[in-house]
């Protein structure tokens, strides 16, 4: 926990979002929601520097701009809503095995010689959290991440996500549609309303 | 050995079998004799006018007619590659990136094989300096336009793809090191099969050419062989600088990749 940092964001506009401002601490889940097409994934491409947009963002002391563009999306992990996979075995998108968290999530170690192929949407959605998370970002950004799961896998993911990124002390903003979902899972909730972010209480 | 020399109706005769042949796609119905007839008629037109200017120009033996004649090839040959792709580079970039990177190979090389291999005097003599650069740039032309045409279209497709292996903290070049390792491949593959089918399959056009013009096979082969070999370079070296060039002007400085910087898909 030693090299733990927030994530801020100071006036960031892109799209229709204007004039966002707010802090995410380390080990602090943010749940972001809104109508559809309202900009929440442009919002998180735009954290992790992949369009244009206005206004600074903060990873701790350091802006983005003070970064490289690849090094501060290592840094700033985006886990898009549907994730993909170009070599043809699942392992070889890995760096290195993440053993434990492959066993928490439904895995064997024998998952990393698995065709892409053969993978359902649900799996490839965990084994892309898995991909992120192994190497070792310092915040996350995550895009519906259980949309395609099941209900009990959704709560394995969830108190998974939970306790590893309370442990490693990311910043997560976290986009979800479920409102249980986000009971269960966020320490404040913000609702997009035209052009501005709502804090829900 | 003296040159047979063709009169124009002996010319004639091989077109009246053009003529047989596109009457009798049309009463086959098969649709073909007009584009036949018009591109005959385009082919004894062109030909024709570049046999007046190279006359004049092998007459004149000047470096300024000789560069005049060699930028307007390459301007043509730029506009070409530019007309070849589905989804080209905005803001001249598509004819920039594929007329410099024909420039830089094809110039360099043909000059270097002039100056230093057939050694003419003076070195840019026309009758070497035109067919050469010509062969140089035809063949640079079809690796360029194939690779450009191959990145562009295969980054827009696969963007999803370039875009999650960003999101995973990658490079631009590692991104989209798949997609160029293809471009650069299937600019060179005409190139490579011509070199490796060369004599065995087909006796190529400019051996047969000075074959036909009475020089002894010996010499026209070792021509030939010199040739494929500089044509060789030339179109790698420019299908290496498009392929650069073209991958680079898909991200921007914070390597981010910049689609909107491609045209909406020409037929």
């Amino acid at each position: 926990m030693a090299d733990t940092v927030a994530l801020r964001l100071d006036k960031v506009s892109i799209g229709t979002l204007d004039g966002v401002s707010f802090t995410i601490a380390p080990g602090e889940i943010v749940c972001l929601s809104g109508p559809s097409g309202s900009g929440k994934s442009r919002l998180l491409r735009a954290i992790a520097d992949l369009e244009p947009h206005g206004g600074d963002i903060w990873l701790g002391e350091r802006a983005q701009s003070q970064f490289p563009g690849h090094e501060w999306r290592r840094q700033v992990m985006l886990v898009p809503a549907e994730s993909q996979w170009w070599a043809p075995s699942v392992g070889e998108h890995f760096q290195h095995s993440p053993v434990e968290d492959l066993s928490t999530l439904g895995f064997e170690t024998k998952t990393l010689d698995w065709q892409i192929g053969r993978l359902s949407s649900g799996e490839k959605q965990r084994l892309a959290l898995l991909r992120a998370l192994s190497r070792s970002p310092r915040a996350l950004l995550l895009d519906e991440p259980t949309a395609n799961l099941d209900d009990t896998t959704i709560h394995r993911c969830e108190s998974w996500l939970r306790e590893r990124t309370r442990q490693l002390g990311l910043p997560v903003l976290w986009v979800a549609h479920d409102s249980r979902q986000i009971e269960r899972v966020a320490n404040r909730h913000y609702r997009i309303e035209g052009s501005r972010l709502k804090e829900v209480s | 050995m003296n040159v047979i020399d063709l009169a124009w109706w002996q010319l004639g005769l091989a077109a009246s079998m053009v003529v047989a042949l596109a009457a009798c796609t049309h009463l086959a119905r098969l649709g073909v004799g007009k584009s036949l007839l018009l591109a005959g008629a385009r082919t004894a037109l062109q030909l024709a006018l570049i046999g007046l200017i190279l006359e004049a120009l092998f007459a004149a033996s000047r470096l300024h007619w000789v560069a005049l004649m060699a930028t307007a090839m390459l301007l043509i040959a730029g506009r070409e590659v530019m007309a070849r792709q589905k989804r080209r580079l905005l803001g001249g970039w598509a004819f920039g990136i594929g007329t410099v990177s024909m420039f830089l190979s094809s110039f360099t090389v043909t000059v270097l094989t002039l100056t230093v291999i057939i050694g003419p005097e003076p070195w840019y003599t026309p009758q070497y300096a035109i067919p050469l650069l010509g062969m140089m740039l035809g063949n640079t032309m079809n690796g360029v336009s194939l690779s450009l045409d191959r990145l562009t279209d295969t980054a827009w497709r696969q963007r999803a793809v370039i875009e999650n292996r960003l999101m995973l903290g990658q490079r631009w070049q590692e991104a989209i090191g798949d997609i160029r390792r293809e471009a650069m491949r299937s600019g060179m593959i005409p190139t490579i099969n011509a070199m490796a089918a060369a004599g065995v399959v087909s006796l190529p056009g400019m051996m047969t050419g000075q074959i036909l013009a009475g020089s002894p096979p010996a010499v026209a082969v070792k021509y030939q062989i010199l040739v494929m070999f500089t044509i060789t370079v030339g179109t790698g070296f420019g299908t290496l600088a498009a392929v650069a060039a073209g991958s680079r002007r898909l991200f921007d400085e914070r390597e981010r990749l910049r689609l909107e910087r491609l045209s909406e898909p020409v037929s």
